[in-house]
């Protein structure tokens, strides 16, 4: 089901040499790294994923985990560069839902993933934190978490486990 | 930004009326909140019912917006959807606010003189 074709597929589409999934049973979609764009495509794939019959707790699993992983290429990856492109592809595979998502912009600090980060709560209201909370989510809810810079691309990839309905 | 108030009972209610607290307009939801609760009463209850889906950019802009309201003043959450309240178990940042199921039982069950 291809949902959404938007005409400025970038230089990520060019280069990838990555078959992506089969276009009759998942999601593909490519849009501009941008936080509205981001809002719009979460709603896409939210719609998607339904007409893929994934229920409602996995969904909102999914979305959680997506928004983080698309804010943070909004904001580092495409920090300040307003015609960024993300690519995305999603298909169901052994009762997960594999994702993909690849963008052009920076790379992750030193190259790889950031670590999953307890944040202290037990302090002063003035001292509670407003942020870093992403990748604690991503490591929480997601698995097969894997990150690799190509061709001056960010590969991100990992899996939903979809719960029983 | 969709947010609007009353005051009832020596509360403000403050209506979010968004669905989506998100990277887009966690910025301005955060201005918004300190133009809303810089005066007024000592008890402020964030009405979430109509929001579905909060990322940790909004996250971070409720938690902004608590800690930017007078120290005598407590901001407290109602009707947080099952999406929303994953995100703040899943941060343990439940374990920071008060937070009511709805506008009705965080008011003990009257709602009647709304002014």
């Amino acid at each position: 089901m291809h949902l959404e074709s938007l005409p400025f597929m970038g230089h990520a589409r060019d280069i990838s040499n990555q078959t992506p999934p089969a276009a009759c049973c998942g999601i593909n979609l490519v849009f501009p790294g941008d936080s509205l764009a981001v809002r719009k495509a979460l709603l896409t794939v939210q719609d998607g994923l339904k007409g893929m019959g994934v229920g409602d707790d996995t969904r909102s699993i999914a979305e959680i985990v997506l928004a983080e992983v698309l804010n943070n290429i909004v904001e580092h990856a495409y920090a300040g560069q307003d015609n960024g492109v993300v690519e995305l592809h999603i298909h169901k595979h052994d009762k997960k839902l594999k994702m993909a998502i690849v963008d052009d912009g920076l790379p992750m600090p030193d190259n790889r993933l950031p670590n999953w980060t307890a944040h202290e709560l037990d302090v002063r209201r003035d001292d509670l934190p407003e942020g870093g909370f992403g990748w604690s989510l991503i490591r929480d809810l997601s698995s097969d978490l894997t990150y690799a810079r190509r061709n001056s691309q960010n590969r991100l990839s990992f899996s939903i486990q979809m719960n029983a309905q | 930004m969709q947010l609007t108030y009353q005051d009832t009972n020596n509360t403000r209610i403050i209506t979010v009326g968004e669905n989506r607290i998100d990277a887009a307009i966690a910025i301005s939801f955060k201005d918004k909140m300190r133009e809303i609760t810089d005066t007024g009463p000592k008890r402020i209850i964030l009405d979430m019912e109509q929001v579905d889906f909060i990322d940790s950019s909004g996250l971070g802009a409720v938690v902004a917006s608590m800690k930017q309201v007078d120290a005598d003043t407590k901001l407290e959450l109602a009707g947080l959807s099952k999406t929303v309240a994953k995100v703040f178990r899943l941060t343990r940042m439940d374990t920071v606010f008060t937070i009511h199921p709805d506008i009705q039982s965080a008011l003990g069950g009257g709602l009647a003189n709304a002014s």
